[in-house]
């Protein structure tokens, strides 16, 4: 609560530190007249503190404010966008658990094979190359070459219990590909690291060694004894990129016109529709808290050495 | 020896680095019988440990056994293979090592990391295999095992986390047992109830024992026979009353000397000059000239062989110490 109080501060003084958004919302040949109207109707002429305050009260009854821009309440408009960056986001990650996780288990269980060494130095590639860079060469060599994959769009979407998805028809998925795997490529390298760090330091532990003195299985080791001390900080750092994929896909979506929460954003800020972006902003950090408590539970479950209190300290 | 439970012959064991192959176990070779307890005593570095993750073939890279057999039942333990061989570990050769709490994996309930050590060797339904637990837990003196079986390692104190490394150890009724300095990180008195319980589990159930220590204290209470390891070789081995009472070789002399309870009150306790030479400096000639009151100019020319006893007892040493000759 105190976290969500301070971010709500700040933006909303960052917010007045961009710009005026009345000389972009008016008509160029409005009257004197016509335009302070328009202020007042905003509530544009009142002090920052003002605007603070009424921002707060109505934000406690669930208002965070009407869009300068559609005229929609801006939580409403920003959580039409949500499912389509939750169906990024979540595909993204399910294929870097997917094929990160393998990978680095490998990596960390044969480090001198030469194919561990390919996979981590590809890692390094995946992880570093800029996002914005890769989504265009993505679009060059899938689109512009080889002519496989359009370039931007949800394609057709299919409603399921209201929701409209991409995933579950054919025109979507060639859609939903590239976008995911720009997501995606850095979080596979980011698992592959790190599963493979967690299990070269696993296998040396003097557990492992005892499991291979009770005569079990190497597949029950890496399986039961290995990969289950390996999940608990990969299942950290999945909760953390949840988040900030969610936050943070703003680019991959604007490189690929992706019609989610984050190109919401950008044009929120193109046009200074400061309900929009403040309240994406409060949105976000709502959600890092939910995912931070949702990990912490995960965590729990999986680390017994981990007890969960009655009440906060 | 035929008809011995465990018969190695020159195992030798080398850890490969960059500048070359230094041998942590250099040729030891030694016989045990069924239900023997036999000490392997030496200080850090003497390649004890190495010798005992040796035999059942749990040396990791950069390690590696390089020669020598280990005739357990008359199969040798280094051919039969990795499948082979790890119904072998566990089974009718089980491990103990020195640190419990690292020996058990912190994640998974002790009840588990149990039960698998008999489901991977034995078909054995989960409820059956759990009593067995329950039993071995109640058999090493965990009070009301049934509720503590579902508990992780971190609940249990030390001692109580080497109880169940060792009711894990006897579960399938091993033929041998290799406790790597189980009592090395106890407190003194559970180290005292532990040696009194391991002992009668060992008679009781027949098993053979492999104690490996660097405590002449523990071993004279526990073994039959005793092996002192120096740099990777076994410098003296024979019967425990034999060897403590009339070592031949200096350096178990030396340790004999360093136990506090051998000298006189306020009189300054013994020690041996120097330290264990590294793998990559060893002495030509033999390993403890260097800390030696005996050595000779022979010591520096030649590695001594092995010397043969009446009783049984063995040295390698140019200069043993003679019978009368008690400092």
């Amino acid at each position: 609560m105190a976290v969500l109080l301070a971010v709500s501060l700040v933006v909303f003084l960052a917010v007045f530190a961009v710009g005026d958004p009345v000389e972009l919302l008016i008509n160029p040949e409005a009257t004197q007249h016509e335009r302070e109207m328009m202020v007042r109707a905003l509530g544009l002429d009142r002090p920052v503190w003002m605007q603070y305050l009424t921002f707060l009260g109505n934000a406690m009854q669930g208002d965070l404010g009407i869009s300068f821009v559609h005229g929609e309440p801006a939580l409403q408009i920003i959580i039409e966008r949500m499912p389509a960056t939750f169906e990024l986001v979540f595909f993204a990650l399910l294929i870097a658990s997917l094929v990160g996780i393998p990978l680095g288990l490998y990596v960390g269980l044969n480090s001198d094979a030469s194919l561990s060494r390919a996979i981590m130095t590809g890692s390094i590639l995946g992880y570093s190359i800029p996002n914005f860079w890769k989504g265009m060469m993505l679009i060059l060599l899938l689109s512009v070459w080889l002519h496989w994959l359009p370039t931007s769009g949800r394609g057709e979407t299919v409603d399921i219990l209201g929701i409209p998805v991409s995933f579950l028809t054919w025109d979507g998925v060639r859609h939903l590909v590239m976008p995911v795997l720009n997501l995606a490529i850095p979080n596979t390298a980011l698992m592959i690291r790190l599963t493979a760090s967690g299990a070269a330091e696993a296998r040396t532990q003097d557990y492992v060694k005892f499991a291979r003195a009770k005569g079990v299985r190497p597949q029950r080791i890496v399986r039961r004894h290995i990969l289950r001390n390996i999940l608990i900080p990969v299942i950290t750092v999945l909760g953390i990129e949840f988040g900030a994929l969610i936050a943070f896909s703003t680019i991959t979506e604007t490189v690929f016109a992706w019609p989610g929460m984050g190109k919401l954003l950008i044009t929120s800020i193109y046009r200074l529709d400061r309900p929009v972006v403040v309240s994406y902003v409060m949105l976000i950090t709502f959600l890092f808290v939910l995912i931070n408590l949702i990990v912490d539970l995960i965590y729990a479950a999986l680390d017994p050495r981990v007890k969960l209190m009655d009440r906060a300290p | 020896m035929s008809g011995a439970l465990l018969d190695v012959r020159g195992l030798r064991t080398v850890f490969h680095f960059l500048e070359g192959a230094y041998p942590a176990v250099d040729g030891i070779s030694f016989t045990m019988r069924s239900g023997e307890v036999l000490g392997l005593v030496g200080e850090s570095g003497s390649g004890k440990s190495v010798a005992g993750l040796s035999l059942i073939g749990l040396i990791d890279p950069p390690g590696e056994v390089v020669e020598g057999e280990v005739l357990f039942k008359g199969r040798n333990l280094r051919t039969i293979g990795e499948s082979a061989l790890r119904q072998v570990r566990g089974k009718e050769i089980a491990m103990i090592f020195q640190d419990s709490l690292a020996a058990l994996n912190p994640v998974l309930t002790v009840s588990e990391q149990m039960v698998e050590a008999i489901r991977e060797h034995a078909d054995v339904p989960l409820p059956a295999a759990r009593e067995r637990v329950i039993a071995a837990l109640r058999q090493v003196g965990i009070s009301s095992p049934e509720t503590r079986i579902d508990q992780y390692p971190h609940e249990f104190s030390g001692g109580m986390r080497q109880r169940v490394a060792i009711a894990t150890a006897l579960l399938n009724k091993p033929d041998l047992i290799i406790a790597d300095e189980p009592t090395t990180a106890l407190d003194v008195t559970i180290q005292g109830q532990i040696l009194a319980e391991m002992q009668t589990l060992a008679r009781e159930t027949g098993t053979a024992l492999i104690w490996i220590t660097h405590d002449l204290g523990v071993v004279s209470e526990l073994a039959d026979r005793v092996a002192v390891m120096y740099a990777g070789r076994i410098v003296e081995i024979g019967g425990i009353d034999d060897v403590l009472d009339r070592p031949c070789h200096p350096y178990t002399q030396g340790l004999l000397d360093s136990i506090p309870a051998e000298n006189a009150p306020g009189s300054r306790l013994r020690q041996i000059d120097g330290t264990a030479p590294s793998l990559a400096a060893r002495p030509v000639g033999c390993a403890f000239r260097l800390r030696c009151q005996r050595a000779g100019p022979l010591c520096a020319e030649r590695e001594p062989d092995v010397t043969e006893g009446p009783s049984g007892q063995s040295w390698r040493c140019h200069h043993p110490i003679p019978q009368g000759d008690r400092p």
